[in-house]
């Protein structure tokens, strides 16, 4: 469908055009399969709401989070400071990510190196298009379904972001039930600080096992993730405790489009 | 009634030498503070000073655990107020009174007395309570592997001594009660005490008091001068501590200044690399912390005020998954190794001679270093504020960017980032291609 495409920042500017908002795509969410389908879904509620929204596709590159985090800041201020050069050219005004870690880092950690936006989550964005009507969820096919959700620190703790994803699955009419540890005590799902990127240390379990095992003891029929590494780490919990066939992990950008009947 | 004596002489002697003696202690650990980098946290005062109010005064953060935010609640109000009589002992022993206040106070003197003994009554019950949970019904964070020898004993000291304390006001008040020539009293709780002096001659009554009251006073200031060793000073720099606090969100990594300026300089087209730096060069400064010199004085700060209460090793995801990692071990090191430095400048009239030691791999290993996620939940449930992980990051900045030490699959993903623009190895062109399939 291709009068669906959404459009790049080079496409737009060599038409003329300013988009509303720059949805940043992420690595995950370009590269990981599973991520992908993150980023289509939350793609398609964006045109289907009408939003004026652009990426910068090729020329979008790393944030720098797991350099940094890795504690490599020399190789985080280089992609942070290429990266700022791309966004300040297209005179970028506001970003929108369904990366929890894109999001910390573009608003909280490129300002001081020039880089000024209003960034927010993608959860954040589909709360404030769905209470200002720009989109609406009909058909409400989630409703009912037993539904937790996993904080992500990025999102969370990091940033103090715990509505937004709870008032999504609020709206979508879902049976929400909270995990023992959850919003400011939410346990990390183990993919933070790079550790995504390696093998863990030593010790006497993973530590999405445990987040798993903890999601799994409120009998949820999904599990709600609003990270494309979260996501990650839970499916493969999931997967450890051999429950694939009955406990789904999905995006919150998912469960709205599901539930709205939107594509 | 003044009575100066040769007794008013040996208190004025005890409190000066226990005065100067803590002063003295205390500029010690200010100095081994400021071993750190500066770093200005003196920004938006009126935001500080709510911190700290809230936190430190208020207590906000201890409540979150109800068992043990009340109790400590019951102790930190008994502290202060019951310091309040304090005051009058410290007045009635230089000038060698007995109980001056209790006539001009007159009846609201016995209220008051009346109100503290029913806090010290509390105190001590919190005090038991908290001996048990370290002892008897072990809280596990208190058995974690840093707890081991010191620290555990340091932390039943503290809360035998209180007890002591709290059992010699009362006690003091209890013998006062039989005297004929009690001042004031009987009191609230005390007067179920005074049976036990019902033997006693007027003398013996009179010795009893005294010994009570020496007892009392000479026991604060011992505990005074015992707090610069111990996890206890957190009851003075709980205060600075919050207020001093980072104010940013908790995801905000500081960028390191060094670095920024390498970066400008390395993209700026017009810069010649070749030119002498513009601050008249000298030791390059080293990226990241090796020992504790390298981190800001805030991180220092941290480490004193830290009580090793443990909330952040119980809320660590890699602690609580087994492995070596415990944010508390962390903050406890950085102490252990400012002592250390401390000693060593002491012993070499004022500058540090090299040890060969450094607080990364002397105290801190790597293993625990690089079990981090990075998820702040360490920093979320410290009560006074504490930030562990900015120290974690600091140190993997130092093992990365000056000795190139990370994991051979995390230079990997680096090499990734640096090389496509993300840490897997695919092609930047490809980037929007899930845009094709929409």
């Amino acid at each position: 469908m291709s009068e669906h495409k959404i459009p790049s920042m080079a496409d737009m500017m060599a038409q003329g055009k300013t988009p509303d908002v720059l949805f940043w795509v992420g690595c995950a969410g370009s590269f990981d399969d599973r991520a992908k389908k993150i980023t289509k879904a939350f793609a398609r509620i964006l045109l289907q709401a009408g939003v004026n929204v652009a990426i910068l596709g090729k020329e979008e590159s790393c944030t720098g989070d797991p350099a940094k985090r890795a504690g490599n800041e020399f190789l985080f201020q280089m992609q942070a400071m290429t990266n700022i050069e791309v966004l300040n050219g297209y005179d970028i005004k506001k970003i929108v990510t369904t990366c929890p870690h894109c999001f910390n880092t573009l608003k909280n950690e490129y300002p001081a190196l020039g880089g000024n936006y209003e960034v927010m989550h993608h959860t954040q964005y589909l709360r404030e298009l769905l209470e200002t009507g720009k989109l609406k969820i009909e058909g409400g096919k989630l409703k009912g379904k037993r539904i937790t959700f996993h904080d992500p620190c990025y999102l969370g703790r990091a940033n103090g972001e715990y509505e937004a994803p709870r008032k999504l699955i609020e709206t979508i009419e879902a049976e929400f039930v909270e995990m023992r540890r959850c919003k400011s005590k939410g346990l990390c799902c183990g993919a933070g600080g790079a550790q995504m990127f390696k093998e863990p240390e030593k010790g006497n379990k993973d530590i999405n096992i445990e987040r798993t095992e903890e999601a799994l003891e409120t009998k949820p029929e999904i599990i709600a993730a609003a990270c494309p590494f979260c996501n990650t780490m839970m499916s493969d919990g999931i997967k450890n405790q051999e429950k694939e066939d009955s406990v789904k992990v999905y995006d919150l950008a998912e469960l709205v489009e599901m539930a709205g009947n939107l594509s | 009634m003044m009575n100066f004596g040769i007794a008013n002489i040996i208190f004025i002697a005890a409190l000066g030498t226990a005065i100067f003696i803590f002063a003295r202690n205390v500029g010690k650990i200010r100095r081994n503070i400021m071993l750190g980098k500066d770093i200005n946290r003196s920004d938006n005062k009126a935001e500080r000073w709510k911190t700290m109010g809230r936190v430190a005064m208020g207590q906000s953060k201890m409540v979150t655990r109800p068992i043990a935010g009340f109790f400590h609640i019951v102790i930190y109000v008994g502290f202060v107020l019951i310091n309040i009589e304090v005051l009058e002992i410290l007045i009635d022993g230089i000038f060698g009174t007995h109980r001056v206040l209790a006539s001009p106070l007159g009846a609201i003197y016995t209220s008051a007395i009346n109100f503290f003994e029913v806090l010290a009554v509390l105190v001590i019950l919190a005090c038991v309570v908290f001996l048990w949970r370290r002892n008897v019904r072990v809280i596990p964070r208190f058995r974690k592997d840093e707890m081991k020898g010191w620290p555990t004993k340091d932390g039943n000291y503290i809360l035998i001594i209180e007890i002591v304390l709290m059992v010699a006001l009362l006690g003091m008040n209890a013998s006062e009660a039989n005297m004929e020539a009690a001042v004031a009293g009987p009191y609230l709780v005390s007067q179920y005490l005074a049976p036990i002096f019902n033997g006693f001659s007027q003398e013996g009554l009179h010795t009893a008091e005294r010994i009570f009251w020496w007892g009392h006073i000479l026991g604060i200031l011992a505990f005074l001068n015992y707090l610069p060793f111990s996890k206890h000073f957190h009851i003075i720099l709980a205060f600075p501590n919050t207020w001093y606090a980072n104010l940013n969100p908790k995801g905000a990594f500081k960028n390191n200044d060094t670095v920024t300026k390498e970066v400008k300089m390395m993209m700026d087209p017009n810069a010649d690399p070749y030119a002498a730096p513009a601050d008249g060069g000298g030791e390059p400064e080293r990226f990241g912390a090796k020992d504790v010199t390298d981190l800001d004085w805030t991180n220092i700060m941290n480490a004193y005020a830290c009580t090793e209460c443990g909330r952040c090793t119980a809320e660590c995801p890699a602690n609580q998954t087994g492995k070596k990692l415990s944010p508390r071990k962390i903050m406890m090191d950085v102490r252990d190794r400012a002592e250390v430095v401390g000693a060593n400048i002491d012993e070499n009239n004022g500058t540090f001679k090299d040890d060969g030691k450094s607080l990364l791999d002397d105290h801190i290993t790597r293993e625990e270093l690089w079990a981090c996620t990075t998820c702040n939940a360490c920093v979320e449930a410290c009560p006074v504020l504490i930030d562990p992980l900015d120290i974690i990051m600091k140190m993997r900045q130092y093992m990365v960017m000056e000795e190139s030490s990370a994991a051979q699959e995390l230079n990997l993903m680096m090499t990734n980032v640096e090389n496509n623009g993300a840490p897997w190895q695919f092609s930047q062109a490809d980037r929007a291609n899930w845009a094709d399939e929409l």
